[in-house]
């Protein structure tokens, strides 16, 4: 189990930089978005979609395909880029994110994007939404498994902890949280804006099985998810230890990169750094 | 004659058990008042398809929408106060925006909630929905309706929500009436030709006696019954603008953004020049205080209406 294919592990870090990649240059075309949880949540979305869900692009209203709910929708380019890399729509399509006349809204809406599950973009509805979609699954004796990424910021809103009773109340271990813990919001640091910690215990107050690993090593993303399927009784929150901006050095943990684009110089410094990156997984 | 009553909250909770056979894949949620909304008819009928969700009312639509991305027809119950304006975020983001098949069946709406006071009589919940795209609004004025209407409810895909007030509520149709209604259809109750009064829920049967009164002054009044306020029944209102001579409105909410609004702006924009009133509550919190006197106090008694129609007829 602990020991994966070392190819696995680097055509998913591969995906990932192109993700990345995806990202920059749709905010960059858009000139506006979200980069820096946009980034953050590149490598748990893509395990999700590339190694761990089940699912069928070309059949996205599957009623037996694992779900993936972003609760923290102004991270949805990267949600976008995974799903037309998938296949579930033209990769063309993320050229014309935010633009009009076009598919892809600046925030996830279900109606009319394949792969997108719940419209989001008001924070703190995802959970509760996922807790439905789990009970659905419970009543029609399904097997498939509901995952929702929430920030962390996020998670100050008062439904997050509405929806974190009911889960454990229903005792519904076909749910999974992930939490993207990049410790930023809007106004500064999660913990000096609405103290937080501890999230651990939190979480497991109420009632839920938890798991902390590194939220961009895909091999700790790969066995938490299955330690979190395995689970029986309960939902599990794997907390993901993250860094908001993740793989562009200057977006790092830069608080003023949550709802900047890159300007042109920025863009193409951005991309150069994830081109040495994808050259060094490369081995090249 | 006294009326026979019955109470629009029991025939929500009967028809829901009758409809739980019909649909497998209707699902109920409540807020902790399920006694008082009487979902917990079916809770008892269909425990697995009742989810008692707790004092946590955001939560619970969020979770009714993603029930129903599964396919489930989901009704969601509790107070009209805090089915909408409490959770009016969740409605328009997961339901309205979503177009998800959920059902937001709110009781004690109105002021009739009576002795509870302003904090819980909600006079605006028509106003909040009404302005949400997808959204159908009704507003059943008594036991025999509601029944229907939530039959309706169940049956057509999209987002609605039906409010109804606490208290027991005059039959003004006989059980099995009804069976031809339609979404956006008002009904001619009765009818006149010198007034037309257009009301919803309870005031309907406040319009009726209203219709007896001016009767004694030989004064013919038309009552509609407008249980859909979205998508409103704009050709009833224009041909009873054109038939009689003044229009009335009248509704158990604020005169702002509910029936009366809606009927104004059909008028205003056909260009009527019909002699017009909203009757309902005028911009205002009310008060604790028995249901009648409320309705006395704050001009939506049937003497009020009649008076008012008189002016307007002068
Ligand atoms: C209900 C609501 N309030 C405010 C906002 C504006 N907003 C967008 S993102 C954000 C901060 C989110 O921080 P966090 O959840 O930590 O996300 P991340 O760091 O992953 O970007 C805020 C306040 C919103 N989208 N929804
Ligand atoms: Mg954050």
């Amino acid at each position: 189990m602990k020991s994966h294919n070392d190819e696995l592990i680097k055509k998913l870090n591969l995906i990932a930089v192109k993700i990345r990649k995806h990202v920059i240059e749709m905010l960059y075309k858009a000139k506006s978005g979200h980069p820096g949880g946009s980034l953050s949540a590149v490598d748990a979305i893509v395990t999700l979609y590339f190694n761990h869900m089940k699912h069928n692009a070309k059949k996205p209203d599957d009623p037996d395909r694992d779900r993936f709910i972003l609760s923290k929708g102004h991270a949805v380019p990267t949600l976008y880029a995974v799903l037309a890399e998938y296949g579930y729509f033209d990769v063309k399509e993320l050229k014309r994110l935010r633009e009009i006349n076009c598919m892809l809204q600046g925030h996830p809406e279900c109606r009319h994007i394949p792969g997108i599950e719940a419209s989001t973009g008001s924070l703190g509805h995802g959970l509760s939404f996922a807790n439905g979609v789990a009970l659905a699954g419970k009543l029609d004796k399904k097997e498939y498994n509901v995952y929702v990424m929430l920030g962390d910021g996020e998670t100050d809103e008062g439904q997050i902890w509405e929806a974190a009773s009911a889960a454990s109340h229903y005792k519904l271990n076909n749910l999974t949280g992930l939490l993207d813990r990049n410790f930023l919001q809007i106004d500064g640091n999660t913990e000096d804006v609405l103290r937080l910690e501890s999230v651990r215990e939190r979480w497991s107050s109420f009632g839920w099985n938890v798991i902390e690993i590194d939220g961009h090593d895909i091999r700790q993303i790969i066995d938490a998810l299955h330690e979190a399927d395995e689970r029986e009784n309960q939902p599990t929150m794997i907390i993901l230890s993250t860094v908001k901006g993740k793989g562009v050095s200057f977006m790092e943990n830069n608080v003023d990169f949550h709802g900047v684009p890159p300007n042109e110089l920025e863009y193409k410094l951005a991309i150069r750094e994830l081109d040495t990156l994808q050259r060094k997984l490369e081995g090249i | 004659m006294s009326k026979v009553m019955e109470n629009p909250r029991n025939a929500y909770g009967e028809t829901l058990v009758e409809l739980g056979k019909k649909y497998p894949d209707l699902v109920v949620l409540d807020a902790d008042l399920s006694k008082s909304t009487k979902t917990i008819m079916f809770a008892k009928k269909y425990p697995d398809r009742f989810f008692e969700m707790g004092i946590a009312e955001a939560n619970m639509i969020s979770t009714a929408a993603g029930l129903a991305s599964c396919g489930k027809i989901s009704f969601a119950s509790t107070f009209a106060v805090f089915a909408t304006g409490r959770v009016y975020d969740q409605i328009r983001m997961d339901i309205a925006y979503s177009n998800a098949n959920v059902k937001i069946f709110a009781t004690h709406g109105g002021i009739s909630v009576g002795k509870d006071g302003a904090s819980h009589q909600m006079i605006e919940d028509i106003a909040l929905m009404r302005v949400l795209p997808n959204m159908v609004v009704f507003a059943p004025s008594d036991a025999t309706q509601t029944r229907r209407i939530v039959e309706l409810m169940a049956a057509k895909y999209g987002p609605m929500y039906a409010r109804v007030g606490r208290a027991n509520a005059p039959l003004i149709y006989k059980k099995d009436d009804l069976k031809d209604i339609k979404i956006g259809k008002g009904i001619i109750t009765k009818d006149g030709d010198d007034v037309s009064i257009i009301a919803c829920g309870t005031m309907v049967d406040y319009a009726l006696d209203t219709r007896k009164l001016l009767s004694n002054d030989g004064i013919k009044a038309r009552v509609i019954d407008m249980h859909t306020i979205k998508p409103i029944d704009k050709k009833l209102v224009l041909k009873c603008a054109k038939e009689t001579n003044a229009m009335l409105t009248a509704e158990e909410h604020s005169v702002i953004g509910g029936l009366g609004s809606a009927v104004s702006e059909i008028l205003a924009e056909k260009g009527c020049s019909c002699k017009f009133r909203r009757m309902g509550i005028q911009d205002m919190f009310c008060e604790s205080g028995e249901p009648k006197d409320l309705f006395t106090k704050y001009g939506l008694s049937a003497d009020h209406i009649a008076k008012t129609v008189k002016e307007l007829l002068k």
